[in-house]
C-alpha cells in the first residue's frame, strides 16, 4: 500500500513538473515582431515552447477583452492604446519591473513607456520597437510627394493608398496645420477637426486607389507601380528601397507619426515566467538586432547598433534629417470615447460615393 | 417499452439540444442583453434602447444596411440567371451518364476556401494583372485599366462565391421533373417561352425559393468579398458590425447591428416568400 502510494506521488509529481515544462507561451503579436529564428533559439534556451497569434492593435484588444485578459501570456499593443483600455476593461497585469533587465533597454523610452502605461499606481508596458508612420513614395513617379496633403492631391490620382484607420486622420489633421493631439481632452473641437478632415478625404476619394489593409499587400502594390504614393510604416519603405532605390520612405513635413510598440501581460496568463523570460530573451542586443535587421524595425535594445547592418543603420538617416527626428509626434494615449468618435467617421468616409 | 423509446430519444436529442442551447441561444440572449445596454451621460452601464435608435437616426447606419440589402437581393437574381442555365443543361441536355460528372465538376473551386478564390479573382483582375497584361500585350488597350475595386467586380465575386449554392437545389429540383411534361406541352403546340414559363419554372420553384434563400443570406452576411474585392466604397453592413466591435470597441451598438441585420434579414425573406407565393416549409423540402 505504501509502495502504491510513493509510486502514485511520483507519477503525479512527474505529471504536473511535465506538465508545467509543456506549457506553452502565448505571443498574442504583430507580423514580423517574432522572427522563427529567434523562436528556435529560445526554445532550444529554455525549453519553452512559444505559439504565435498574429493580429492588430485594435483585435488585440478585441480578443482579451472577450476573455477577460485570457487566453494568452503576452500581448505587444501600440503604448498609446493601453491605459484607457486597462481602465476600462482590466485586461493586462501590472508590470513587474524588478524582473525586467533594464540595462538592456533604452532609459529614456522605458521611462516614457511607463509614464504613459500608467492606471492607478502601477504601469503596465515594457517598449520593445519603434518606428514612424508616414509616406512610402516612388520618388521617380512622384517627386513633389513630401507631405500627407499628397495622399489628397489630385496630381496622383489613382496611385493613392493609405489604410482608413485613425493614423490617417491624425496625419491629415497634422497637415492641415492643426494639432490634434491637443485636442485629446476636448471631445467636442476634436470632433469638429476631425470632420473637417473627413469632408477633405471624400472630396478628394476619387484619386484613392484603395484603402489598405494588409502590410504586404501595399508593399505589393507599390512595387508593382500601380501605388506611387502611399501612407505606410517607414520599414515598408526600406525594405522596397532595398528591392528598388526609386521608391522609399519619406518623413512628411509636418512631421511623421512616432509609435511604440511594447510588451503587455495579459491579466490571466498562465506562463507568466516564460512571459518575462521571452521579454530579456528578445531584448538582448543580439537577439533585438537579429529582429531589427529583418524587419527594419528599430529596436529598442540599448546596445544593438553594433549588431546592426550598415544598410538598417543608413535608412534612418537617408530618411530622417535631424529637424524631421525632432519633427517626430509621438502619440500620446487615447481614450476610447476619442476612438469611437473616429470610428464614426471613419465609416462616413468609407460610405460616401 | 414506452419508457425506453423515451429514454432512448432523450439520449439522442441530448447533444442537439445542448448545441442548440449553449452555442445559439445563450450567446444570443448574453448579444440581446449587451445590445440592450448603453453608457448614460455618467459613464455608467444602464439599460436603453438607444443602440437601435441610432440605427434609424444616423443616416450611415440605414443607408449601409440598405444598399447591403438591395445589393445581395441584386446578386441573388443575378446568380438564379447564371445558374439556371447551367442546372437546366447538366439535368435536361447532356445523356445523364455525364451528369454526375459535370456536377462534380461545378463542385470543384469550392473545394477551395473562399479566401484564395477571391485572392484568385484579384490576381486576374488587377492592374498588373493577368488580364490586362493579356490585353496590353495583344494591342486591346493602351494602357492597363483597374477592374479591382468596384462595384461591379465586387457583385461578380459574391455571385461567383455563391453560385453552388443555388445550382445544388435547382439541379435537384429539375431532376425530378419528368421530361414527358415538356414533350407533351410540346406537342400540344406550346411555344418554348410558354413552356419556360408554365412548366419548368413553377416546377423547380421550390428550388429555386430555397436556393434564393440561402444566397441572399450568405451574400447580407459576407464580409470577405466586398472588403478585398470592393476596395474603397463598398462599406457592407457586416463590416460595420466588425468596426463597431474591434474599431471602435463599442460591443453593445455592435449587438444592436446584429440583431437588427437578423430582424431586418428575416423579414426581407418573409415579404420575399408572400410576394412570390412560396411556403418556408416546402422550399426546404
Amino acid at each position: 500500500m505504501k509502495k502504491l502510494l510513493i509510486f502514485a506521488t511520483i507519477t503525479m509529481m512527474w505529471l504536473v513538473t511535465t506538465a508545467q515544462a509543456a506549457e506553452p507561451l502565448k505571443i498574442l503579436t504583430w507580423k514580423g515582431y517574432a522572427p522563427q529564428q529567434l523562436v528556435d533559439k529560445f526554445e532550444k534556451e529554455t525549453g519553452i515552447k512559444v505559439e504565435l497569434t498574429l493580429t492588430n492593435n485594435e483585435e488585440m484588444i478585441a480578443k482579451l477583452r472577450a476573455t477577460r485578459g485570457a487566453g494568452f501570456d503576452l500581448a505587444q499593443p501600440s503604448q498609446d492604446r493601453i491605459s484607457s483600455v486597462q481602465a476600462e476593461f482590466k485586461i493586462y497585469q501590472p508590470m513587474d519591473y524588478s524582473k525586467i533587465d533594464s540595462a538592456q533597454i533604452i532609459p529614456s523610452m522605458l521611462e516614457a513607456v511607463q509614464k504613459n502605461t500608467k492606471v492607478g499606481d502601477a504601469s503596465y508596458g515594457v517598449p520593445f520597437c519603434y518606428g514612424t508612420s508616414g509616406l512610402i513614395v516612388n520618388t521617380k513617379l512622384a517627386p513633389e510627394a513630401k507631405d500627407y496633403s499628397a495622399l489628397l492631391d489630385k496630381a496622383y490620382a489613382g496611385r493613392i493608398s493609405y489604410r482608413l484607420k485613425r493614423p490617417t486622420l491624425i496625419a491629415l489633421a497634422f497637415a492641415g496645420g492643426d494639432n490634434p493631439f491637443a485636442k485629446y481632452d476636448d471631445p467636442a473641437a476634436y470632433k469638429k477637426l476631425m470632420d473637417g478632415v473627413a469632408a477633405k478625404m471624400i472630396a478628394a476619394k476619387p484619386y484613392v486607389k484603395n484603402y489598405w489593409s494588409n502590410g504586404d499587400a501595399l508593399l505589393e502594390m507599390i512595387r508593382s507601380g500601380e501605388v506611387t504614393v502611399a501612407m505606410g510604416w517607414d520599414n515598408g519603405g526600406w525594405k522596397l528601397h532595398a528591392e528598388n532605390p526609386d521608391i522609399d520612405f519619406v518623413a512628411p513635413k509636418s512631421g511623421a507619426l512616432g509609435w511604440i510598440d511594447t510588451f503587455a501581460i495579459p491579466a490571466k496568463a498562465k506562463n507568466v515566467d516564460g512571459a518575462y523570460k521571452w521579454i530579456n530573451f528578445i531584448m538582448r542586443p543580439e537577439n533585438a538586432a537579429v529582429f531589427s535587421n529583418m524587419e527594419k524595425y528599430a529596436t529598442a535594445s540599448k546596445d544593438a547598433a553594433k549588431y546592426l547592418d550598415a544598410d538598417v543603420r543608413d535608412n534612418i538617416s537617408r530618411s530622417f534629417t535631424a529637424a524631421d527626428i525632432d519633427n517626430i509626434k509621438w502619440y500620446p494615449p487615447v481614450s476610447a470615447e476619442i476612438e469611437q468618435l473616429e470610428g464614426k467617421i471613419l465609416d462616413m468616409v468609407k460610405a460616401a460615393q | 417499452m414506452k419508457n425506453h423509446l423515451r429514454l432512448g430519444l432523450f439520449i439522442f436529442l441530448t447533444p442537439v439540444l445542448l448545441w442548440l442551447l449553449l452555442l445559439i441561444i445563450v450567446p444570443h440572449i448574453e448579444l440581446l442583453i449587451m445590445s440592450l445596454h448603453g453608457k448614460n451621460d455618467t459613464g455608467d452601464m444602464v439599460w436603453t434602447l438607444a443602440n437601435y435608435r441610432h440605427f434609424f437616426t444616423e443616416e450611415i447606419y440605414w443607408y449601409t444596411f440598405v444598399r447591403t440589402a438591395l445589393y445581395a437581393i441584386i446578386v441573388t437574381i443575378l446568380t438564379f440567371l447564371v445558374t439556371f442555365p447551367v442546372a437546366f443543361y447538366i439535368t435536361k441536355v447532356v445523356s445523364p451518364r455525364l451528369t454526375g460528372f459535370l456536377t462534380i465538376l461545378l463542385l470543384m473551386p469550392f473545394w477551395v476556401s473562399e479566401l484564395v478564390r477571391v485572392y484568385g479573382w484579384m490576381i486576374l483582375l488587377r492592374e498588373s494583372g493577368v488580364i490586362n497584361h493579356l490585353l496590353v500585350s495583344t494591342g486591346l488597350l493602351k494602357v492597363p485599366v483597374e477592374m479591382l475595386y468596384n462595384d461591379i467586380s465586387m457583385l461578380m465575386g459574391l455571385v461567383y462565391t455563391s453560385m453552388l449554392f443555388m445550382v445544388v437545389p435547382l439541379i435537384s429540383s429539375l431532376e425530378s421533373m419528368d421530361d414527358s411534361l415538356i414533350e407533351a406541352a410540346h406537342d400540344l403546340g406550346a411555344s418554348p417561352t410558354t413552356i419556360f414559363l408554365r412548366i419548368i419554372i413553377p416546377y423547380a420553384a421550390p428550388g429555386i425559393t430555397s436556393g434564393a434563400i440561402v444566397v441572399f443570406m450568405l451574400a447580407l452576411g459576407n464580409y470577405l468579398t466586398p472588403k478585398l474585392m470592393g476596395g474603397k466604397n463598398s462599406l457592407w453592413f457586416t463590416e460595420q458590425i466588425y468596426n463597431e466591435f474591434i474599431a471602435s470597441f463599442n460591443w453593445n451598438q455592435g449587438a444592436a447591428f446584429g440583431f437588427l441585420l437578423l430582424a431586418l434579414s428575416s423579414i426581407l425573406i418573409w415579404s420575399g416568400l408572400k410576394i412570390s407565393r412560396q411556403h418556408l416549409g416546402k422550399a426546404l423540402s
